[in-house]
């Protein structure tokens, strides 16, 4: 089994400096891509079948080549690398960060040079501190090593990074809010249309990628779009960085082959469950993903599939529950979460999370009440994609349907026994 | 009154985007860093270091759960309240934080020792339950292991 | 015309590209709604506009989007019906109220309120939520505007309008969640001078009339008509408020060529100077022995017979009296001795104003035309000051020819966020020429501080750029001339050039100068047009009578041609020095003056009478565009107060031994008026004659939800006495009449079923933020003759600093410089303290400090100022607040000597020479 992204991540030492990661074969795909054109890059990438890898699952490649090229396009352009990564559950794009910088960077000077842009910012939360001491330190070797700055390499392309550090809001991984969180606004997104790619950062034609997603990119170019499809299971191109966390006997990441089935990851690299319990369900990729039972662990994990079973393949690091753990309370706190993180700018988001929060605080904590189930259905059934915003809310919601939906009992339960009956 | 140290690490910041707008979380920031908060008047001068209106600074400021407008302890502590640590035992660890610095959620002990927030999924579920201070994380938590760490801060 | 189908039924509307929410309201249909606003466009933010939109015609699943947000195409199929959108619509408005207090029997808003409209219309009736409501903190946000925070739905108007429109910094959105906050940073009072527009923007009761509330009158129980603002040259239309004799508030009202759906606050809250205890409400006679006291109407005008035949008369008219009043004057002292009321410059300024708009080439711009212009030179105005509403309108300018960059990234008109993210700082052109500083600077291509004369010049060089036939300014420095050709080619490259000038800083070289830019262009084959602010109500109609100069009034007192004065409406003091104020009055033999304030001039009559305000009588006002605009009595006053023109007819009678006054009522007035002024000859058709009916009936000025009878007179009497009559209008004083559409100029409340709000604007206009069905009121009394000949005016000397003399130039403040809204308590709160504005470079040199206190010598008075440093003032110029207490009356601008206290020997004069 290859690993592409990882094979240079040793856990527990310092990352790769700019030489070692050269020996490597790094910054191949750079000097790759410096002698191709724009366009080539854009079509290399659209082949593989790269999809976005911050959960939406959009093809790379097609909202690359959404941005107006040449003569047509505003200047300055800018590529953002969405390194916000404070999804509940979440946890692969640190592994990248912390890892292997060099790839990183490497991905986003080829990006960048994708679609013309002069500017990266890499949005980074705040508390990923020490992959923002790796960050500033590989960017420098970059920029002494001619691999930033004016004339990369030689060549007549030119490119500055900048490390962004969040103030903090999960809302600034939406790529529209992270605009607004970047031009040192309030992270509330925009309406699209526009598209970011026609006007986004200071009105100028923007492209959002997730970590991982640009960590493939030098990879992509390196060996090319057929060999990067040869690597999935599925036609859904490429490795996926999959985890797990919760009730497994190993928690951990691990990149495999996109389309490896649920079980896999679980039984074989987290070791299955912790000390015997047994697999209740589990949230794919997630918080804003839909639980997924014991029943549909033979789905494989790529964008397609998971929808497919009604869930998400979001992250891919999957979070999981044993017979122990209360599906209400964990909503629960799932629910307080994303109705503290709302915006406050749509009506269902700002005032249908709390709502739903603290219902779920009372059937928790034993004020429930006959009506309480179907105030939350209520929810789940208007705070839906088109109707809010942003996806904020329509994502705080599948956690709590598809509880409904499997739980509901237990929800019940809640209500006549005057609350949680685990506690 | 803004350091000079404070005042040129904002400015730098500045140099790095088109408008002096959007190094206003940057400046921010840098103040906490310094001060451990930001104060009201912290906001003003940053205002008109950039340029901008108080008002417009502040409704960044408040925006963010990374910088402070009210006075903190000396360390903070982030707990991260999200599904990994739920599922492995965020309350109790909650409960027994609470218990150990008499203080709830939000607040700051009596010694100005430590201030207490929630944090998102710190990116640490392979290691969950966990929390943080002052940027510093720690995972695989008990509340054993919790008094451990809390002792090695003053 | 784009074919869209609502409920499966097909309607036309104008054009593509619109949004469905305004295309169902501009056809008439009902949809909900909270953050679009007819004025700021679309934010997609509370989501109540749900419709159902379906793929095509067999698609019957449909999906729901914003209708606000969702752009007008041919054929597109929507319902509003749709039990899925009716039932979402409903489920925003239930999670709107959850944190919402209910509070409405004693909010403010209560009555008028668009959240109540909405939720009626949407149908939550009850509440689910079951847990602890939201509370905030209110903010004290000055003397204006009252916060309430918890009331709030978080629609984000108030920050829009706030920042986008009126270019405020001041009030934002705070915190996140579900406890964001819309307020200041801290405490203390909105800077911006539109502020008063929060509580009409504000669909529910967050931001209400703070100067409401001690007389706090529920909306219906107000009794209202149509009026006008009297507060500056624009003529914004507006909506006072009356109950028991007080006249509560002011609101906007909607009128698509001028104010459209905003006021200033100088106008908002102007108007308190109606209800002050010392307006004076009866004739008052002064004794042989000089003591003044109240006489009854037959006796004084008895007194007045006596005294108008011992000798001829001068008539002194006003600004700020109505045509009707300056016309009856002017009857009554014949038209050689009508004089205008104004100093001797702005009697120039006003006459070089009036040939300016009269003789063209340009056109005079209403405040629409300024909104909509593409290109803007502003030459010496500075008009958030001087017009305010004028600051609005071009903040708006600005964005005509950025929204060009929108368009062509296929970016909807009404996406007001992408618009605005798309265009940045691409904005203008808009140049701003004046001596100091000015509030709308931050929307500025470029500023130019200069003394006035200078500004002239830049004018002179901006039109000699244009056209080379324009002499261009001697010894014009490179830097000006290449303002000047850059200011020049975005004129010529715009579509719809407009100059501002006017007034303000009182050069008529700097109006000559502007009306040569549109000559300029008019040869360069582009038509501009021209906005003159004008510094009163009525200057602009004053200007049209052709009335002479206070000089002249002087001169016949003087020769003895004249013994008796007669004041209309005027504080002679304002207008002219205490000293040569107080010779004029002392040389005529009897002073009658008309007012509605006692003023330094009503102090020295023998005799006065008491007049009406805005608010007591019908009448018209001509506005710096040259519109004439009705304004119609809102209620009728206590004791012996009328309209100063019936007071004049009345003494007309009395003089000549006529049974009774020349005009019985407006119509007549104003049939003679436009027999005898034909540049006037439009102003009797601007609104409907008191004969008027509308089904037989009159327009009532109370609603049909008028609470009616009331104990409040119950110890005199217990029967509700008849209504009053109103001779000048087709107006009742009661809620009885026609309650349907009014003819526009007669529209006294926006209300429509279902909408009491102020958002039944739509329901009046011809399609959202159209003009009002049947036309906006008021109408165009000047155009320009076309065949004009191209005059360019003559040279200027560049403006030298002089040693030991200042330049003083006028500064304007929207509170406090213009007379009336001074005299309202809320407005004169917030003047500033007058100060001296002095250059950091003369200071320097003075050596002075901010707020050290410096005498400035003029007319031979001393006036001790603190100084203020100005940095973009040029150096060798000062300026002195306009009209503040104790600095009426300045002629400016005019060269002052500057005297530092505590240097007796050392004056200005030395130590510049020194330096
Ligand atoms: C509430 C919310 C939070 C998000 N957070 C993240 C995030 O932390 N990191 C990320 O890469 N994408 C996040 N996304 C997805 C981004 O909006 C966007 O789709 C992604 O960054 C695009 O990159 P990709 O095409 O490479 O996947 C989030 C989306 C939503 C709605
Ligand atoms: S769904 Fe609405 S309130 Fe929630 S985060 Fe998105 S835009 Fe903000
Ligand atoms: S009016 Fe359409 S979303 Fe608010």
């Amino acid at each position: 089994m290859e690993r592409v992204l990882t094979q240079n991540i040793r856990p527990s030492e310092e990352p790769l400096t700019l030489l070692e990661y050269e020996q490597c074969g790094g910054y191949q795909g750079l000097r790759k891509a410096l002698w191709s054109s724009p366009e080539e890059i854009q079509q290399m990438v659209t082949e593989a079948g790269l999809l976005g890898r911050g959960g939406a699952g959009f093809p790379t490649g097609r909202k690359w080549g959404s941005v107006p090229m040449g003569d047509r396009a505003r200047h300055p352009k800018y590529f953002v690398v969405n390194a916000d990564e404070m999804e509940p559950g979440a946890m692969k794009d640190r592994l990248l960060l912390e890892g292997d910088p060099h790839q990183l960077i490497e991905g986003i000077i080829i990006s960048s040079y994708a679609i013309e842009a002069s500017q990266a910012y890499i949005f980074l939360r705040w508390e990923y501190q020490l992959a923002a001491r790796r960050l500033i330190s590989a960017l420098s070797q970059a920029y002494h090593n001619n691999r930033l700055g004016a004339n990369i390499l030689g060549s007549p392309y030119s490119l500055d990074i900048h490390l962004h550090q969040s103030g903090g809001r999960y809302m600034c991984g939406e790529a529209e809010a992270l605009l607004s969180a970047l031009e040192g606004r309030r992270a509330v997104p925009r309406s699209k249309p526009p598209y970011p790619t026609v006007c986004g950062l200071w009105g100028k034609p923007t492209v959002v990628n997730n970590v991982e997603t640009v960590c493939n990119v030098p990879h992509i170019v390196k060996h090319g779009p057929e060999w990067f499809r040869s690597l999935s299971h599925t036609d859904e191109g490429g490795t996926k960085i999959y985890g797990a966390s919760g009730r497994v006997r190993q928690p951990g990441l691990w990149e495999l082959p996109m389309g490896t089935t649920i079980r896999e990851v679980l039984e074989e690299h987290a070791g299955g469950m912790h000390n015997g319990h047994a697999l209740k369900a589990l949230l794919p990729g997630g918080g804003s993903t839909a639980f997924v039972l014991p029943e549909q662990l033979d789905t494989r994990m790529d964008f397609a599939s998971m929808e497919a079973i009604g869930s998400r393949l979001g992250t891919g690091t999957m979070t999981v529950m044993d017979e122990r753990t209360c599906p209400v309370g964990l909503v629960w706190g799932l629910e307080q979460f994303f109705a503290r993180e709302s915006c406050g700018w749509c009506t269902p988001c700002r005032e249908g999370l709390p709502w739903v929060a603290r219902t779920l605080e009372a059937l928790e904590t034993g004020d429930g009440r006959p009506g309480d189930l179907e105030t939350l259905e209520h929810h789940v059934r208007w705070v839906r994609m088109g109707n809010t915003f942003c996806a904020l809310a329509p994502g705080a919601m599948m956690p709590l349907e598809s509880a409904l939906r499997h739980f509901r009992s237990e929800f019940e339960d809640h209500v006549a026994a005057g609350g949680c009956p685990r506690r | 009154m803004l350091t000079d140290r404070e005042r040129q690490r904002i400015e730098a910041e500045t140099r790095l985007y088109p408008h002096p707008r959007a190094a206003v979380p940057e400046a921010l920031k840098i103040v906490q860093d310094h001060r451990g908060w930001v104060p009201d008047e912290a906001v003003k001068e940053i205002a008109e270091l950039l340029g901008l209106s108080p008002t417009t600074v502040d409704s960044t400021a408040t925006f963010y759960n990374m910088i402070l407008r009210e006075r903190a302890g000396r360390h903070i502590i982030f707990i991260c309240d999200n599904v990994s640590c739920w599922v492995t035992g965020y309350e109790v660890l909650r409960d027994h934080l609470c218990r150990r610095l008499d203080i709830a959620l939000g607040e700051t002990t009596a010694d100005g020792r430590f201030t207490l927030l929630p944090a998102a999924c710190l990116g640490e579920c392979d290691r969950a339950p966990a929390m943080m201070i002052d940027g510093e994380i720690y995972g695989n938590l008990t509340p054993e292991r919790i008094d451990e760490v809390l002792a090695q801060y003053d | 015309m784009p074919t869209i189908y609502v409920d499966g039924r097909p309607h036309e509307v104008p054009e593509e590209g619109r949004n469905l929410l305004d295309a169902c309201l501009s056809l008439g249909f009902d949809i909900p709604y909270f953050c679009w606003h007819p004025a700021m466009h679309s934010a997609g933010a509370c989501r109540q506009c749900a419709i159902k939109v379906f793929a095509t015609a067999d698609d019957s699943r449909g999906r729901i989007v914003m209708a606000c947000m969702t752009p007008v195409t041919d054929g597109v199929r929507l319902s509003i019906d749709d039990p899925e959108a009716v039932a979402f619509r409903a489920s925003v408005i239930e999670w709107l109220m959850v944190g919402h207090p209910h509070d409405c029997p004693v909010c403010d808003e209560g009555g008028e309120c668009h959240l109540q409209d909405m939720t009626v219309m949407t149908g939550h009736a009850y509440r689910r939520h079951r847990f602890p409501k939201r509370t905030h903190r209110n903010q004290d946000l000055g003397p204006l505007v009252n916060h309430e925070m918890n009331r709030c739905i978080q629609c984000y108007r108030c920050v829009r309008f706030y920042q986008e429109l009126a270019g405020g910094r001041d009030l934002d959105v705070l915190g996140w969640h579900d406890h964001v906050y819309f307020g200041r940073h801290e405490d203390g009072v909105l800077e911006s001078p539109f502020a008063g527009n929060l509580t009409e923007v504000c669909p529910t009761g967050v931001f209400t009339d703070k100067t409401l509330k001690p007389h706090y009158t529920r909306p219906w129980d107000l009794q209202t008509s149509p009026s006008v603002c009297v507060h500056c040259g624009l003529g914004c239309n507006t909506l006072p408020g009356e109950r028991y004799g007080v006249l509560r508030r002011i609101r906007n009202r909607f009128n698509a060529h001028v104010n459209g759906f905003f006021l200033c606050d100088r106008g908002r809250y102007g108007h308190q100077f109606v209800n002050r205890e010392d307006r004076l409400r009866e004739p008052l006679l002064r004794e042989a022995n000089g003591r003044v006291r109240p006489a009854s109407p037959e006796e004084a005008l008895e007194r007045l017979r006596f005294i108008l035949r011992t000798g001829a008369a001068v008539g002194i008219g006003s600004p700020r009296a109505s045509m009707e009043t300056n016309f009856a004057l002017r009857e009554l002292v014949g038209a050689d001795a009508f004089h205008d009321g104004l100093s001797q410059r702005d009697h120039e300024l006003m006459a070089t104003i009036r040939t300016v708009l009269l003789q063209g080439p340009g056109r005079s711009a209403s405040v629409q035309d300024v909104a909509r212009a593409d290109a803007v030179l502003i030459l010496g105005e500075d008009v958030q000051n001087t017009a305010p509403l004028l600051a609005l309108a071009l903040r708006q300018a600005v964005f005509q020819q950025a929204l060009g960059i929108a368009q062509r990234l296929n970016i909807h008109k009404y996406l007001d966020s992408a618009v605005r993210e798309a265009i940045q700082q691409d904005t203008g052109p808009l140049f701003i020429a004046t001596p100091d500083e000015t509030p709308i600077d931050d929307a500025a291509t470029a500023t130019y501080r200069r003394a006035p004369d200078d500004i002239a010049r830049l004018g002179l060089a901006v039109a000699h750029r244009l056209d080379p036939e324009a002499s261009a300014p001697e010894l014009l420095d490179p830097s000006t001339d290449r303002l000047a050709q850059e200011i020049a080619e975005a004129l010529r490259t715009a579509e719809r050039p407009l100059v501002v000038c006017g007034h303000g800083c009182g050069s008529t070289a700097v109006i000559e100068a502007a009306t040569n830019v549109v000559c300029a262009l008019e040869a360069a084959g582009k038509a501009g047009s021209l906005s003159c602010s004008v510094p009163e109500c009525n200057s602009m109609g004053l200007a049209l009578m052709d009335g002479r100069g206070l000089a002249a009034a002087e001169q016949a007192l003087r020769s003895g041609r004249a013994s008796v004065l007669i004041v209309a409406e005027n504080d002679l003091f304002r207008r002219m020095g205490a000293e040569a104020a107080e010779a004029l009055l002392a040389r005529a033999e009897h002073v009658i003056v008309l007012d509605s304030l006692p003023t330094r001039t009503t102090e020295r009559a023998s005799v006065v009478l008491p007049a009406a305000t805005f608010a007591e009588c019908s009448g018209t006002l001509v506005n710096a565009e040259g519109r004439g605009q009705r304004f119609i009595q809102t209620f009728v006053p206590e004791g012996q107060v009328q309209a100063s023109w019936r007071w004049l007819g009345r003494m007309l009678a009395a003089r000549d031994g006529l049974g009774a006054p020349p005009w019985a009522n407006l119509d007549e007035i104003l049939g003679a008026l436009a027999g005898e002024l034909p540049v006037c000859g439009g102003i009797r058709n601007l609104a409907p004659p008191a004969s008027y009916r509308l089904h037989g009936q009159r327009v009532p000025r109370r609603s049909h939800r008028f609470s009616g009878q009331t104990a409040i007179h119950a110890h005199e009497d217990v029967r509700e006495p008849d209504p009053p009559d109103d001779p000048d209008s087709p107006m009742s004083f009661s809620m009885e009449g026609y309650h349907g559409q009014p003819p526009s100029p007669l529209i006294a409340r926006f209300r429509a079923p279902g909408w009491n709000s102020v958002q039944s604007v739509t329901k009046f206009s011809r399609g959202v933020a159209g003009p009002l069905q049947g036309g906006d009121p008021g109408r165009r009394l000047i155009e320009p003759e076309r065949e004009h000949s191209l005059c360019y005016a003559a040279a200027v000397p560049p403006f030298e600093p002089q040693p030991g003399r200042w330049l003083a130039v006028p500064a304007h403040h929207v509170f406090g410089s213009e007379e009336l809204s001074a005299g309202s308590p809320s407005v004169a709160a917030l003047a500033p303290p007058p100060s001296l504005g002095v250059s950091p470079a003369d200071a320097e040199t003075m050596q002075l400090e901010e707020g050290q206190e410096l005498g400035l010598s003029l007319e031979r008075e001393v006036r001790s100022l603190p100084v203020r440093l100005r940095p973009q003032l040029p150096r060798g110029v000062v300026t002195v607040p306009v009209g503040l207490p104790g600095l009426e009356g300045l002629d400016l601008p005019a060269w002052v000597t500057l005297i530092v206290p505590g240097l007796p020997h050392r004056g200005p004069r030395s130590r510049h020479a020194d330096a």
